[in-house]
């Protein structure tokens, strides 16, 4: 099962998202639509992928990155472009490729 | 892929190539809408195929009549629509709706966020066009909707359809990007000039075929070519086609 954890501030798109993650078999979404939020879950458990979706500033991805240092998880963190399942597999499967 | 050396009066420099035949493009066929994608896209995941610089996205799609694409999301990308044939209807988040139809562009800049739909008006005739998405120089900008009409006389030179700059011909995005349009006669000869250092083109035969550099490009076929300040384009039948010049690193 892999996990993917959506960090989006625009919640009809991450819902959306997560959706389309959810329709494949052993894929796993969350989402968390803030900063704080994103942080929460990484505390609380460890994805596979994490996307950046719109509304997140540089700077909170930023910041997202070097609390994952200090959780030491090697999760890849990639930007999401497009809002919906045009690029959404390929950017997972990369990512994940990458993670192997 | 291959390398190839290009002869300036400065120094040489080592152009390098890329052809997509129209054969080797993923496919999907979901009845009312039957798509090639030139690069991965939904379905269609091919590692070797994820983008040409900046150019993420280019679907020729075929739309049947009464048929399309109900409401969803975009968000952080350039989104350009190119009917070939037929008309769209347009209806956004942002108050926007409108029809686009052949002889026209669309540009949606995504941004923060924005639904649409798009469905083909015509009941019975189908709608054929191109979407093409280019990575954003900017994310989460204020999402933006624009259409114009675009020179569909002019032959045998490039007709500028898109730009970085809101005041230069075509529509803009927010990318260092330029597309063209050439509608050449059998044996025409033209150079394309890039505009800026960095950048690559991908070039997209819409109708007959093309040699570019001496390079053999047939119909739906893409060629891309970059570290290069220029190439060379020569009809080889009366022909049609779209330069998308993008940063190769953005």
């Amino acid at each position: 099962m892999a996990n993917i954890l959506i960090v989006c501030a625009n919640q009809p798109i991450a819902t959306t998202i997560a959706r389309l993650i959810d329709k494949i078999d052993d894929w796993h979404a969350s989402i968390a639509l803030s900063l704080n939020h994103a942080l929460e879950n990484c505390y609380a458990k460890t994805f596979d992928v994490i996307l950046i979706g719109s509304g997140i500033s540089q700077e909170h991805e930023d910041i997202l990155r070097l609390h994952l240092e200090k959780l030491n998880t090697k999760t890849p963190v990639v930007k999401h472009y497009g809002g919906g399942g045009g690029l959404l597999y390929a950017e997972i499967y990369q990512a994940l490729e990458r993670n192997d | 892929m291959c390398l190839k050396f290009v002869a300036t009066k400065e120094k040489k420099i080592m152009a390098q190539t890329v052809l997509h035949t129209a054969n080797t493009r993923g496919a999907a066929d979901h009845g009312w809408l039957k798509s090639f994608h030139s690069f991965s896209f939904a379905g269609y995941y091919n590692p070797e195929r994820i983008h040409f610089g900046a150019l993420r996205v280019l679907n020729d799609d075929f739309v049947t009549g009464g048929m399309g694409f109900g409401e969803h999301p975009h968000d952080n990308m350039e989104i350009i629509s190119i009917p070939l044939e037929g008309a769209l209807q347009h209806k956004d988040s942002l108050g926007t709706t409108a029809t686009i139809k052949s002889g026209e562009i669309q540009v949606m800049s995504a941004g923060t966020g924005v639904y649409h739909s798009e469905y083909n008006p015509d009941a019975t005739n189908p709608a054929k066009f191109l979407q093409i998405w280019v990575f954003p120089n900017k994310r989460n900008v204020e999402p933006r909707y624009d259409q114009i009409t675009i020179d569909a006389t002019t032959r045998n030179e490039f007709v500028q359809v898109l730009s970085p700059n809101a005041n230069d011909a075509g529509v803009w995005i927010y990318q260092d990007a330029w597309f063209n349009i050439g509608r050449f006669d059998a044996a025409t000869t033209k150079t394309y000039n890039l505009h800026k250092t960095g950048n690559g083109a991908y070039i997209f035969v819409l109708k007959g075929s093309i040699k570019i550099d001496g390079q053999n490009v047939g119909t739906r076929d893409g060629f891309g070519i970059w570290d290069t300040e220029k190439f060379e384009i020569t009809a080889s039948t009366d022909a049609e086609f779209l330069i998308m010049e993008v940063p190769m690193e953005f």
